[in-house]
């Protein structure tokens, strides 16, 4: 196709443009996580990387006073990893044996059970927070892997998504494994789970990161600072920042930072074309 | 629904039975208590509570820190989902023409994604720290007189821009995918017809873009809704004086740091409405689709 010399030329410089407005920042945060508090406190924030990387985050991935807590960032880091894979896993299995109900049988309460799941996303957990920090309090689930999970995974986003996808899938093969002989369960672990593999995985990538990154309700559900997720501890962190009328912890709050964002986005990036074709087919 | 269906009368009941239990106890039963709250007034100590029909609805409607909060979640709502729409277009328009280094650019762009809103709102806040921000010493450097912790506006500002960087790349990703759908002929002919890319860009491409703008507006505007609860509660608080609070962000304040459970339910049950509304709406829109 014909494009002019000046069209090629502001192409690239628009696109270098907005890939600099989407770096810097963390680019910023990276290169002032690598110098003493002190450098930073006097000379404002760095846009090279100074000499005390390996002494700032081995401070706070092991030394639990560094991150103002009883935890280290190395444990904050296992329990995000724990909160995103748990989220991620528990929603892609509940999502698609709930859609395959829904999709595959003719049963007396499918569409009043399909309302049901359907006035989930009329509320996300963010309208409901305080009744629901209630229930989670009275059934004794606080500061616990299951209360901080199962609440997340309510919300019927994932059903919808396999919902859309089982209807996309051939009538016949149902046809023709019933012929075969074929009953409910092994038509859904031997033809349909196989069949969706691709869907599986970039319904489980985008849902890593959702996990990965919660942050209002970790913060209400965690109160023992053992539990908290890496984002929580950034915020935690943050908040004590100017505490103690020393020199702000500058320096390891964007190491925090850079810590929590590197996870989420190598497995973004590295997935690419899942995730992309995920996030592009499940959303329409 | 399938033509073709198993018949079976306990098995489906099992399948849907995990998602039915959780939403039940962590959805239907908070829910409902929201409800129930809603129409109820407790005394100062939390000891006893008294059914008061549509007072906390009458309390919430009539109060100006309310309708401040509202007027700011429709100023913030409109101004994030707009603003990061037409800069994300911009980008995933030039990313669809240019030829080398396309897979770089698009990386770089689109990874923002995985950014948790809290990290953006820090990232936000440190480049705006009137101690060290970079940003916050340019602003003034050229006499913007820019200070966020009074003036309102400015707070305001920051709060728009952290929301709008984070949510670029989710509208990259969705616009450029757009793009490429667009068959190479139809872009062919009209570069014959067209010398102006310009103008091909609003005759030809903007049209056949329009379901996806329609479906991101909405995407975004849910976004700004719920979503950048971590962004401002990590920048500015809704400060000055909740002049930067969206709604969703005050009824986490007033029910949990307020201990207003009454006023909070209450204020939860009409967000409920409204999100109903947009949902239905969005349903809708996406179950006929726009046809070009």
């Amino acid at each position: 196709m014909y494009q002019s010399k000046w069209r090629i030329l502001t192409n690239h410089a628009i696109l270098i443009l907005g890939a600099l407005f989407m770096i810097m920042p963390v680019w910023i945060a990276f290169a002032s996580s690598t110098h003493t508090r002190e450098f930073l406190f006097q000379n404002g924030l760095q846009l090279w990387p100074g000499g005390h990387f390996f002494e700032n985050y081995g401070a706070i991935l092991f030394d639990a006073s560094a991150t103002k807590g009883r935890v280290t960032a190395l444990e904050m880091l296992f329990n995000s990893m724990v909160l995103g894979l748990g989220f991620a896993i528990g929603k892609v299995i509940i999502s698609m044996m709930a859609a395959y109900a829904i999709v595959y049988f003719r049963f007396k309460l499918a569409v009043p059970l399909f309302w049901v799941v359907f006035s989930t996303l009329l509320l996300p957990l963010e309208v409901r927070i305080v009744p629901s920090y209630e229930v989670v309090a009275g059934l004794g689930l606080l500061n616990s892997y299951t209360g901080l999970i199962l609440p997340l995974i309510a919300s019927a986003t994932g059903t919808f998504f396999f919902r859309q996808f089982y209807r996309s899938v051939p009538d016949e093969l149902l046809e023709a494994a019933r012929l075969d002989g074929a009953g409910p369960l092994r038509f859904f672990i031997d033809i349909l789970v196989p069949l969706s593999v691709t869907m599986i995985s970039a319904i489980f990538i985008i849902m890593f990161v959702v996990g990965w990154n919660q942050y209002l309700w970790p913060l209400l559900m965690t109160t023992d600072d053992q539990l908290y997720t890496i984002v929580i501890g950034i915020k935690q962190v943050y908040n004590s920042l100017y505490e103690g009328g020393q020199i702000p912890q500058f320096p390891k709050a964007f190491a925090l930072t850079i810590m929590a964002t590197i996870p989420p986005v190598l497995v973004v990036v590295v997935f690419q074309r899942m995730f992309v074709k995920g996030l592009v087919e499940t959303e329409k | 629904m399938k033509r073709v269906q198993f018949e079976h009368s306990a098995v489906p009941y099992l399948f849907v039975a995990p998602q039915i239990l959780i939403i039940s106890i962590f959805f239907l039963w908070p829910a409902a208590q929201a409800v129930y709250q809603s129409f109820l007034l407790e005394d100062a100590f939390g000891m006893s509570s008294q059914f008061v029909w549509f007072r906390n609805f009458e309390d919430v409607l009539s109060s100006s820190s309310w309708m401040r909060s509202a007027i700011f979640t429709v100023v913030f709502s409109v101004s994030v989902s707009v603003l990061s729409i037409a800069i994300s277009l911009f980008l995933a328009v030039r990313a669809d023409e240019v030829v080398r280094g396309a897979k770089t650019y698009k990386t770089l762009l689109m990874w923002g994604y995985a950014i948790a809103p809290p990290v953006a709102g820090l990232l936000g806040n440190m480049l705006f720290n009137p101690l060290m921000g970079d940003l916050y010493m340019a602003l003034n450097s050229f006499g913007f007189e820019f200070n966020h912790i009074e003036n309102p506006n400015d707070a305001a500002f920051i709060v728009i821009l952290i929301a709008v960087w984070k949510q670029v790349s989710v509208n990259f990703i969705f616009f450029l995918s757009g793009l490429q759908g667009i068959p190479k002929s139809i872009q062919e002919a009209a570069t014959l017809d067209c010398k102006s890319a310009e103008r091909r860009f609003w005759t030809i491409t903007f049209p056949l873009l329009a379901p996806t703008t329609f479906f991101l507006l909405v995407i975004n505007l849910t976004y700004a809704f719920f979503e950048t609860f971590g962004i401002i509660d990590v920048s500015t608080k809704g400060a000055p004086g909740g002049s930067t609070a969206t709604l969703v962000y005050k009824v986490y304040v007033d029910g949990f740091l307020g201990a207003d459970l009454g006023g909070s339910s209450a204020q939860s049950v009409l967000l409920m409405i409204m999100v109903s509304v947009l949902t239905v709406f969005q349903f809708r829109f996406i179950e006929r689709k726009v046809h070009y």
